[in-house]
């Protein structure tokens, strides 16, 4: 018998899946795909990543080649036009004929456009595929305006998309809410209210008559009540219509609105032909997720083994970021289910709506929305998928967690037929399995599962799942710092707070084994610090520090060190800046601007360090500790001081928090930013405590860090007074100290905290663990002793023996070599040999 | 260059009082730097050569000391590579080992030896 004929019309997410999924059987057939846009199938779900800088190429998810080395025949760009069930062919617009056994409807669906006078007129446009993309992109050039038409999920993206190109973003919806498939009436009215708060325009309950010229821009809506809008573009995305015309054609069944009919098995009316995904509908009803696309095509593929799987429908629930802000809607979420009851909270302040539907007698969650803050979306989910009976007063998964919250839902409460990753239909017992056979990480759990691949929705609950299945295996996640203490930082710190130890030997002796290390010297050094804040070079904690302090500077790649004096806040006087510029002239220091607003001063040797500090003291500088893991600095913009948009003094807070909070050692090294307005130029939202000022006080952001991972910062409080500010930071730094692990920063830190930013919130502001005063008294004691330990150390002739390249001699580092470059001195590399400078002493 | 005192072939390099526990100094000897350590717990003093070869400089005697299961080593302050104080190797890449002083503590004073 020969190979049966397979031939797959259209290659979108769904197509493309079928594919991957029959190609990976052992069945011995031929495939043909036949695609409609000219390239190969690519993530659409991630179409608008493109406006944020995405190239379009990075959206694949295969090529012409992986196509060609599966065996499989594929012509892109050639839509076909015709299906001929007698003959079982199907012909293409260039007349291309082929003949199936088994033919695979995938053609997807389309934007539809509202049949109004004029709505083709030029820059009257639809968002569906990468060509559309570069429509909507060449028709933003150089306009100031951009309309959406169609407030649900995808007209939302596409506003966002406008946004991002520059665009003052309108979106006019006809129905009277935002997002009415997903989202209740609460839900909907607070997504409208962050939306417009982040400037994107809406117009609910308006019906475009006409689109006509415009005046001041290029186009004009008028709308049925009067009243018009003027743009200069339109996209229109008022919902989706299926292709089903080639299907209708061929005398299939269709649904009442559009779809080609399918059964269980993903069967149309003839059963040769089979639809999946966007096309295809199931019970009058069309999946418009990709997940539920998946299902059907695996259906489909399976018809063709002997194990047949069924599509019985699939959960719509969905979870995503629009603009930035965060939805979910879970199952029933408008509480349609007979007899249904509701919760709801909303926080008008923080913007946040939740709510919760639940069954007649308060044993079953049915459905959700989340608005503004979606963090227990995986939770309910899982209830609602897998009917878990539902605690005593379910209304706790809403309320704002203080004391006696809801536990989030354990990965260990699941059962195994837990679906954890939608997109991949993977189940917890799929994921244990994997541990099971090896696969230790997230990393391994991806490559043999394929979960958290898709739209990584499920990677925080996926990893939750490995690790308690590797706890259950016995592979310990061993958390000591290292060979010599059986410890966590925090433990540490608890021995250290409640014993008073003060020295490293002492805890080695009661705590630790062997001689210590790299790891523990500095890290118990600086635990030591965070809580006596005794002078880091005194006899008994010298050995305990990194190079960097202990010879108070950064070493450089040749062993000589930088000088980073402090400026608060980036303020500097000219004759401050002289003296910066006369002590690099005379040491011939190789001078930079640093990231962080100060002058960087490299290649010091260690006995010039004493004299080039001594000048700056003199001059009034204090040490930066650029060296510490310790406060970095306080970025701060010019405020209202010069700035025209300025609303408070940014420099002067800036000033205070940093002299408030330097020399304070912590976990890893932390830094400040304060903003005079919302522009931010000062980029407070990215350091790991950034403040912003408003008409109404200060508004605090916590944990966001640039760096190898960058972490936008949450907002923690706002409208703050300057006492409350301090306090909170107070409390929250000395939180940081006494719970992080060692090299966490306060963004790591946070991602880690049990809790989230809701428990933070909750010990910093509300103190729920009474820990409050203790925290601030803590914190006071590191102020009182502050020092700058480049004054103490100039003041004492014993460690001033240190600054010398030999104990036994004057000379100095003879392996020094430098070459000049744009006017400066810069260490040599090795092959460089000529014009080498080599420092004589 | 201090006038080297020879006694034997050993040469005094500094005061016992200018080695903080747990900490190295670096001498010259002749032409040669060696980092010098005294170690925080047994108070044994040691000596190896204070170029890093891995990140060629001269920088040994500025690592933080300890001790790797029973090893002692010095943690190298640019890469964080250990070198054995005993033996001069490089407990992470074996070709990048150094080489070790005969060292003594003597009449109050660190000693090398030369040609050692
Ligand atoms: C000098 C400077 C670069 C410059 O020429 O501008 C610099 C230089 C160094 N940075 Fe940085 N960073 C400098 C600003 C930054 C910034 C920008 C900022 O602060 O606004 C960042 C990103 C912001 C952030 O931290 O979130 C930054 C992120 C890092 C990181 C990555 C930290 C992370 O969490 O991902 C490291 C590595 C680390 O700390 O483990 C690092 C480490 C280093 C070290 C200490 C690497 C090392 O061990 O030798 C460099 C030594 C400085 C020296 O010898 O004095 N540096 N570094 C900047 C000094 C600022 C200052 O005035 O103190
Ligand atoms: C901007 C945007 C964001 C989205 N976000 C999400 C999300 O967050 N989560 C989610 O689950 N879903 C999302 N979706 C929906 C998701 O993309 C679709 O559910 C999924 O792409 C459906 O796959 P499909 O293969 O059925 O259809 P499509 O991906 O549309 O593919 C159909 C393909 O068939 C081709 N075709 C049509 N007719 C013919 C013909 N006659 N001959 C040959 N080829 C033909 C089409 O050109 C197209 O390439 C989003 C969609 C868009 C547009
Ligand atoms: S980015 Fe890298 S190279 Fe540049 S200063 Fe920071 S650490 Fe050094
Ligand atoms: S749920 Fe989308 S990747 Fe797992």
């Amino acid at each position: 018998m020969s190979k049966q004929r397979i031939v797959v019309v259209g290659n979108g997410m769904v197509g493309h899946h079928y594919v991957e999924t029959l190609a990976a059987t052992d069945l011995d057939v031929e495939i043909t795909v036949l695609g409609g846009e000219t390239r190969p199938a690519y993530d659409r779900v991630h179409l608008s990543e493109v406006f944020d800088g995405k190239k379009p190429e990075e959206l694949s998810m295969t090529t012409r080649e992986h196509y060609k080395s599966l065996g499989i025949t594929a012509h892109f760009g050639d839509p076909v036009t015709a299906i001929n069930r007698d003959s079982k062919t199907v012909t293409t617009e260039l007349g291309r004929t082929f003949v199936y056994d088994k033919l695979i409807m995938a053609t997807g669906s389309y934007a539809f456009v509202p049949p109004i006078p004029g709505k083709d007129a030029k820059h009257c446009l639809t968002y569906r595929t990468i060509d559309d993309l570069g429509e909507i992109k060449a028709s933003a050039k150089g306009v100031k305006k951009g309309v959406v038409v169609g407030g649900g999920l995808l007209g939302l993206e596409c506003a966002n998309a406008l946004q991002n190109l520059g665009l003052e973003s309108h979106v006019v919806e006809f129905a009277p809410a935002l997002m009415g498939v997903q989202l209740d009436e609460g839900g909907s009215k607070m997504l409208r209210r962050k939306i417009e708060g982040l400037g994107v325009h809406i117009h609910t309950g308006k019906a475009t008559s006409e689109i006509v010229e415009g005046d001041e821009h290029r186009l004009r809506m008028n709308f049925a009540d009067g009243e018009h809008l003027e743009t200069d573009l339109i996209v229109f995305s008022a919902g989706i219509r299926p292709y089903d015309q080639l299907a209708r054609d061929a005398g299939l069944e269709v649904g009442e609105r559009g779809g080609i009919v399918i059964d269980y098995h993903c069967r149309t009316t003839d059963s040769d032909i089979y639809a999946v995904g966007e096309c295809a509908t199931l019970g009058n009803f069309i999946y418009g997720l990709v997940a539920p696309g998946y299902r059907m095509a695996e259906a489909a593929v399976s018809q063709l083994t002997e194990e047949k799987v069924s599509f019985a429908g699939a959960d719509m629930s969905t979870k995503l970021k629009l603009l930035g802000v965060e939805v979910g809607s879970v199952g029933d979420a408008h509480g349609r289910t007979e007899g249904a009851q509701c919760y709801s909270y909303c926080d008008e302040n923080a913007e946040v709506y939740k709510s919760i539907v639940v069954s007649k007698d308060n044993t079953k969650l049915l459905g959700a929305v989340l608005v503004g803050d979606t963090s227990e979306y995986d939770t309910l989910l899982q209830y609602m998928l897998n009917e878990i009976d539902l605690p005593e007063s379910p209304e706790a998964f809403i309320l704002p967690s203080v004391e006696g919250a809801a536990p989030a839902l354990g990965a260990d409460a699941l059962p195994d037929s837990a679906m954890v990753c939608s997109c991949y239909a993977v189940t917890k017992g799929d994921l244990c399995n994997a541990v099971q056979e090896g696969a230790h990480t997230m990393g391994a759990i991806k490559e043999v599962t394929s979960a958290s691949t898709g739209c990584g929705g499920c990677a925080a609950l996926a990893k939750q799942v490995m690790d308690s299945e590797l706890l259950k295996l016995g592979v310990e996640v061993n958390n000591d710092i290292c060979e010599h203490f059986a410890h966590t930082r925090q433990e540490l710190v608890d021995i250290v707070r409640s014993t008073k130890i003060k020295t490293f030997d002492e805890m080695l002796e009661k705590h630790g084994k062997g001689h210590g290390c790299e790891i523990c010297k500095p890290t118990i050094g600086s635990i030591l610090a965070s809580y006596w804040n005794e002078y880091v070079l005194k006899e008994e904690h010298i050995a305990l520090q990194d190079t960097n302090d202990i010879f108070l500077g950064n070493m450089q790649k040749d062993g000589t060190y930088s000088v980073v004096p402090r400026v608060q806040g980036g303020e500097i006087t000219p004759e401050k800046l002289i003296v910066l510029g006369e002590v690099a002239k005379e040491f011939d220091l190789y001078t930079k601007i640093t990231g962080g607003q100060r002058i960087d001063l490299f290649g010091a040797q260690l006995h010039e360090l004493p004299t080039i500090w001594q000048k700056l003291i003199d001059a009034g500088f204090e040490t930066g500790h650029a060296y510490g893991k310790s406060l970095r600095t306080a970025k701060s913009c010019v405020g209202s001081t010069w700035c025209r948009y300025g609303v408070d003094d940014s420099v002067g807070l800036a000033i205070n928090l940093e002299n408030r909070y330097k020399g304070l050692r912590t976990p890893h090294k932390f830094k400040l930013g304060v903003s005079g307005c919302t522009r931010e130029c000062a980029e407070a939202q990215s350091k790991d405590i950034g403040v912003i000022a408003t008409e109404t006080g200060w508004n605090l952001y916590v944990c966001g860090n640039g760096g190898m991972r960058p972490r936008h910062a949450d907002l923690f409080a706002s409208d703050l007074d300057e006492k409350t500010l301090v306090k909170y930071i107070d409390r929250f730094l000395m939180f940081y100290i006494r719970t992080a692990d060692r090299l966490q920063r306060t963004s790591v830190w946070l991602e880690n905290l049990e809790g989230g930013l809701d428990y933070l919130k909750a010990v910093v502001i509300d103190d729920s663990l009474n820990i409050g005063s203790e925290l601030e008294g803590e914190m006071a004691i590191n102020i009182e002793n502050y020092q700058c330990e480049w004054k103490t150390t100039i003041d004492n002739d014993e460690r001033l023996k240190r600054f010398n390249h030999f104990i036994n001699s004057p000379e100095t580092d003879n392996s020094l070599r430098y070459v000049k470059e744009r006017g400066q001195r810069r260490p040599a590399r090795e092959d460089e040999s000529e014009d080498v400078i080599r420092l004589v002493s | 260059m201090i006038e080297d005192v020879i006694v034997d072939d050993w040469v005094k390099v500094c005061e016992t009082s200018d080695l903080i526990p747990g900490t190295g100094v670096a001498v010259a000897l002749g032409k040669e730097q060696v980092a010098v350590f005294k170690l925080r717990k047994d108070e044994a003093v040691y000596a190896i050569s204070n170029y890093d070869p891995i990140g060629k400089a001269n920088v040994l005697s500025r690592g933080i000391t300890g001790s790797v299961g029973d090893k002692i080593v010095v943690s190298s302050p640019l890469y964080k590579q250990h070198f054995d104080l005993k033996t001069g190797e490089c407990l992470e890449d074996e070709d990048a080992s150094v080489k070790t002083y005969a060292v003594r503590v003597h009449e109050g004073g660190i000693q090398l030896q030369y040609n050692s």
